[in-house]
């Protein structure tokens, strides 16, 4: 408890001094959203505000200056009250059309700085280099785009209107006070004084509380998580006992710290509220005393409207403290919206890009580098990588790739084995820039990989990954991902190469078939053949694969090679994989130690040489 | 649905009870003190009675204190009793949760569990705390405001008798006409939030085929689709604050009016009008609370839903009435087995499986994916149960055990598994919680996991991470193997469990298994040849079905699929 209040105390802290900043940064975006629905808005809570209180006024009004007379007239004349009904009548119907009216605008503007902002946000982190992704918690990413913007929703349509709201009326019904009677007025402010200081220690109280619930919330979360992920486990090993037990500890704590978080916050509106009537009564009894004894000039009138009044006033203090506390929790949101909008793009010096021309034989690939006398230059892709001294750390001082050189000539077929650990996705990482090396150089057909546009590099290369994902749509949309001008016949033909077909056919609605980004009920197996297939009809000149085939069957997995085997012919391709049998054939092997070259050759020279790729062969050494 | 919650309310029942009584007495209170005041003025202040005033003030200044601590105890108790209900309605969940059988986790995913215990409980323990509390009071203050003015006079009262009914048709309309696009836009925030999880997941796959543009899109139409209907749903639900003005303004100035002639009148005193405002007031504002009630009820009804559907799904494995809670030995038979995942499954996930493994066999299993080899182990430990047929352990079915008991004998490494957050020895201790630190150790030396864990930081005390990131895929299915170990089992499967552990450790531990273990039943499936052709028998599925069965060299020599894998595995392998 003691740490968690220390954490929460830090936390307020550290965005305390940058707050006002986002305060600003974020009305300036409501204010661009749309300039006219704020200000519009803005104009309709002054004139909403102003009528209530007018229309408190008027019953002073009323009996001093109407009713008073009227029982005065032997023959009552109704005209003058008629008359002034019939203002009042107007100036409320521009109050409630000016309700009405912020209220839309309010609504209606929180949506489109919602639709803006989750824009901006998802347009910007795809933009994104993926050391954002690999840093980030999905989680954390994730409920920026739900909780976060959900803050920003009820601060805008919500807590800055009725904070508005509230602070206009608490001024205009303390200046209509004041106008009936400084005394009482005066008087009231003790009672106004002590709410404040009430409310302002529950609010901040609640507001604790909040944060302690957020807390255990996220903490039996995780729990649930882990327990019902791992719900067939517990099942296997009958271990539900301590999984209950597990579970009741979290339980318990969260239901405390809910109790007290709902306490605060819903203790506050009836302790208002009879501080309201405590008011009431108080003015009642002084402003009764005060004008039968004559200590102040007050009318029976004035005491009626004061009445009336004081009602309004402490409903407006406990609605300030409250939208206080949810335009801060909004900033904080706001912050973390910011922050991602903030990260910086993947850069991109790149001028090379790359184009495809057909001609009768089949389609070629083009870099097309660009010639300082403003011309630009064809070259063919053929596929020639070469690594030349490359050094790489994920974080600096903790270097994960030593000088690592590596010459892959066109079509060959490169292995790399090792621990994990060693660096061999960090070296397909390189190649495709997803991280960018801190020295030595990367040439692809003799151009340096930085010189080439990000996006056509990119298009040069296929990766079949270690964990496939999918994207909710049909399988033919999934297949059609490596390349969406592709035609149905292309998609038929990349599943047959890849075998992938078979399943397919098997499923009830084919190719049809929607799934979504779990992959529902395709193995994993399954989902590499899709994975394999979309890297097929993408029809890249470079290949990535990153044990590609390790869930398969060995039935499918002879498949797969063969097809796989046809589209690696022609091309240079890099083959990660912990599998020996896959990569005996491979052109060169490179053997990795803790991110260094220690044996390259085919095969059978690494054979010869009697080290470390010989003791895997043989089983000597394993791979952890 | 309400029947299946409430009964989670339990001990919390009194404090339950409480919040309404405290309501009540608050709300009665606080709408007396305007009459209060009213008479006061009237007799009070009008007539100059000082001593009057005192008094008067004085039993009102009590009773606003008694109002006071009525409402913050009604707060207190109505929120640790929805807290408490929730606990409880998290805790029968969970609980039920774990009592599940493999198809009932099949039809949940768990991440849609999760969102059940959290968010849909919290939608629930609002609602709950909204019911003992709000709920009595609106309804409470509308009818006790109704009361005091029809006391203080019954023909201005007549006036809420037209604005009444007036006002909650409008805004019974409002909501009617809002409600609709609700379930819409939360169906809208599900398809966003699916594109923003794939695309975070998938972000090398975007990167890779350069699809951020179409990405871009496909999330835009997401997001705008939300904008469309909850801008006009907005648009709607704004109508109603027009509605909540414009009838408390109208009733206000009615009362002047018709108020003045009655005062001009003579039958009724100006103390009295200033107390008919509060009451308009009252009358209003609860109705309005009454209808967002009402909205909000609506809402936390689907989540209600959820939380049923999850607490009244039937468990379908459930201890016998008279369970064994022996088991002797490691025979199992399979006789005329077929079995369906699903009754509307068109095809048998088995066919008429007929088999019978001696105690101390080992037994291999092969076939492609697909061909239902974990499906057919499954039966053994009761993960699902046959469809037709039976499955018999140690000569009973194992439909006759105790679950605790077949399972502890029949030790299952499952092919997706998980480590927990904990001590690697934490961990393996899930087999056996009294194992003793040599019992760990031994069981770690023969799925060959001892050598990794003492090279690692803590050695057994490391922590493994969530999700078991911290452990290489090889080294995560050794710690499951000796995991299971640990149970000392009769039987034990392994499902594809060695798939990333490399050639000559599989060797080695299938020796060790061999020698520790020579009475336990070993089942292995692998994709592998190698893993396999030392089993006393062989199975080859294929399509749910007993391919065929026998020794390695016999599968080499009559079995077709079985021998050409076994050529490509040798092409490939050296």
């Amino acid at each position: 408890m003691s740490n968690l209040d220390q954490a929460i105390e830090k936390d307020k802290n550290q965005t305390k001094g940058s707050r006002t900043k986002i305060l600003l940064r974020l009305l300036k975006l409501v204010n661009s959203t749309s300039p006219w629905m704020l200000i519009v808005s803005m104009i309709t809570i002054v004139l909403a505000a102003a009528s209530n209180v007018v229309g408190s006024l008027f019953i002073e009004r009323l009996i001093n200056n109407y009713i008073v007379p009227l029982t005065k007239e032997k023959v009552p004349n109704y005209g003058p009250l008629a008359t002034a009904i019939a203002v009042m009548f107007g100036i409320y119907a521009i109050g409630f059309l000016s309700n009405y009216l912020f209220n839309m605008l309010m609504g209606v503007l929180a949506q489109k700085v919602q639709y803006r902002v989750r824009n901006e946000m998802f347009t910007h982190m795809e933009s994104l280099p993926i050391s954002y992704f690999d840093q980030n918690e999905f989680g954390d990413i994730m409920s920026r785009y739900t909780n976060d913007i959900d803050t920003l929703m009820q601060m805008i349509s919500q807590s800055i209107p009725q904070f508005t709201n509230s602070a206009l009326s608490l001024l205009f019904v303390v200046v209509a006070m004041f106008s009936l009677s400084w005394q009482l007025t005066v008087f009231s402010f003790i009672i106004f004084a002590l709410s404040f200081g009430i409310v302002r220690y529950l609010t901040v109280r609640s507001s604790h509380f909040f944060q302690v619930q957020q807390k255990k919330l996220g903490q039996i979360n995780g729990y649930n998580e882990e327990m019902l992920n791992g719900l067939k486990v517990i099942k296997v090993f009958s271990h539900e006992p301590q999984s209950k037990e597990g579970f009741d500890k979290y339980n318990e704590e969260l239901r405390q710290a809910s109790g007290n978080a709902n306490t605060y916050a819903t203790i506050l509106f009836p302790i208002m509220g009879n501080m309201g009537n405590l008011l009431y009564v108080l003015i009642a009894f002084v402003g009764g005393a005060a004008a039968i004894n004559s200590w102040a000039p007050l009318s029976l009138g004035a005491i009626g409207s004061f009445l009336q009044l004081s009602k309004q006033f402490s409903m407006p203090i406990a609605q300030i403290s409250q939208q206080l506390n949810s335009i801060v929790m909004a900033l904080a949101g706001a912050e973390r919206i910011f922050n991602l909008e903030d990260q910086k793009s993947e850069a991109d010096q790149g001028t090379v890009t790359l184009s495809k021309e057909n001609d009768e034989v089949g389609s070629k690939w083009y870099w097309n580098v660009p010639q300082k006398d403003g011309s630009t230059k064809k070259v063919q892709v053929r596929g020639h990588i070469i690594f030349d001294h490359v050094n790489f750390s994920y974080v600096p001082g903790h270097q994960i790739l030593h000088d690592i050189s590596i010459n892959a000539k066109p079509g060959m077929k490169v292995a790399l084995v090792g621990e994990t650990g060693a660096g061999k996705t960090t070296i397909s990482n390189m190649l495709n820039r997803f991280y960018d090396i801190d020295s030595g150089t990367i040439t692809y057909d003799g151009i340096p990989i930085k010189d080439i546009k990000k996006d056509d590099l990119r298009r040069s290369l296929s990766i079949v990954l270690q964990e496939t994902h999918l994207f909710t749509g049909t399988i033919m949309d999934n297949i059609r991902f490596g390349n969406p001008e592709a035609s149905d016949d292309d998609v038929y033909q990349a599943a047959k190469l890849s075998h992938a077909d078979e399943f397919i056919h098997d499923l009830d609605h084919g190719y049809e078939t929607v799934i979504d980004g779990d992959g529902g009920d395709l193995s994993q197996g399954q989902m590499q053949l899709l994975s394999i297939a979309r890297a097929m009809i993408a029809d890249e000149p470079v290949m990535i694969l990153d044990e590609a085939t390790s869930s398969i069957d060995t039935r499918t997995e002879k498949m797969v090679q063969a097809g796989m085997d046809n589209l690696l012919t022609g091309r240079t391709s890099f083959v990660i994989a912990h599998r020996l049998s896959t990569i005996v054939n491979s052109d060169l092997i490179l053997v990795l130690d803790h991110g260094h070259i220690i044996e390259h050759g085919n095969h059978d020279e690494l054979i010869k040489q009697k080290g470390y790729y010989y003791e895997l062969y043989t089983g000597k050494k394993e791979i952890q | 649905m309400i029947k299946t919650l409430s009964k989670s309310i339990r001990q919390y029942k009194k404090l339950s009870l409480l919040s309404p009584m405290f309501v009540i007495g608050e709300v009665i209170i606080e709408m007396l003190i305007p009459y209060l005041v009213g008479i006061l003025i009237d007799n009070g202040i009008m007539k100059g009675n000082m001593s009057y005033i005192s008094k008067m003030g004085l039993l009102l200044l009590v009773l606003t204190i008694v109002s006071l601590i009525l409402g913050a105890s009604a707060s207190y108790v109505s929120a640790h009793a929805a807290a408490g209900f929730a606990a409880n309605l998290r805790q029968d969940m969970f609980y039920h949760m774990q009592d599940y059988s493999f198809e009932n986790i099949d039809h949940f995913s768990s991440a849609s569990l999760v969102t059940r215990l959290t968010t849909d409980v919290n939608n629930v323990q609002m609602a709950y705390q909204m019911i003992i509390r709000i709920a009595v009071r609106a309804p409470m203050m509308f009818i006790v405001s109704i009361i005091m003015s029809i006391i203080i006079s019954p023909r201005l009262s007549l006036i809420f008798a037209v604005l009444g009914p007036v006002f909650a048709i409008a805004l019974g309309l409002i909501i009617k006409t809002a409600y609709p696009y609700f379930p819409k836009i939360f169906r809208g925030y599900d398809r966003m939030n699916q594109v923003v999880r794939e695309n975070v997941r998938g972000i090398r796959e975007v990167k890779t085929y350069v699809q951020e543009q179409p990405q871009i899109k496909e999330f835009k139409k997401s997001s705008g689709f939300i904008y469309k209907l909850f801008a006009t749903a907005q648009k709607i639900m704004s109508l109603n604050a027009l509605v909540v003005a414009a009838v408390l303004n109208i009733s206000t100035l009615a009362i002047c009016w018709f108020g003045a002639k009655e005062v001009v009148g003579g039958s009724l005193q100006t103390g009295q009008l200033i107390s008919m405002f509060t009451y308009s007031n009252s009358v209003l504002f609860s109705l309005n609370i009454l209808a967002m009630i009402t909205t909000q009820l609506v809402i936390s009804g689907a989540s209600g839903r959820r939380i049923a559907s999850v607490i009244t799904e039937e468990p379908t494995i459930e201890d016998p009435k008279k369970p064994l809670t022996r088991l002797t030995n490691g025979e199992i038979i399979f006789d005329h087995v077929n079995f369906k995942y699903e009754p509307a499954d068109k095809t048998d996930a088995l066919k008429d499986i007929n088999l019978h493994i001696k105690p101390g066999e080992t037994i291999g299993i092969i076939g492609e994916t697909g061909s239902s080899k974990s499906t057919l182990v499954s039966m053994i430990p009761r993960l699902y149960d046959v469809t037709s047929g039976a499955v018999r352990v140690a000569g009973h079915n194992v439909k006759s055990y105790d679950l605790k008991t077949l399972r502890d004998n029949v030790a299952m490494v499952l092919q997706k598994n998980v480590l927990f957050t904990g001590t690697i020895k934490d961990n393996l201790k899930w087999g056996n919680e009294n194992a003793t630190d040599e019992q760990v150790v031994a069981a770690a030396k023969i799925a060959h996991a001892d050598g990794f864990i003492r090279e690692m930081p803590d050695g057994y005390d490391t922590i493994v991470e969530q999700g078991g990131n911290n452990v290489s895929g090889g080294q995560k299915q050794r710690i499951t193997i000796a995991r299971a170990l640990l149970k000392n089992p009769k039987i034990l499967i392994l499902d594809d469990s060695t798939s990333a552990v490399d050639t000559s450790t599989e060797r080695q531990i299938r020796t060790s298994l061999a020698k520790d273990m020579p009475e336990t039943t070993k089942i292995i499936i692998s994709q592998r040849i190698v893993s396999i052709k030392d089993a006393d028998r062989i199975i080859v599925m294929d399509r749910g079905q007993i391919q065929d069965i026998g020794t390695h060299d016999e599968l080499m020599k009559t079995n077709e699929l079985y021998s050409s894998i076994a050529k490509f595995q040798e092409e490939q392998g050296k």
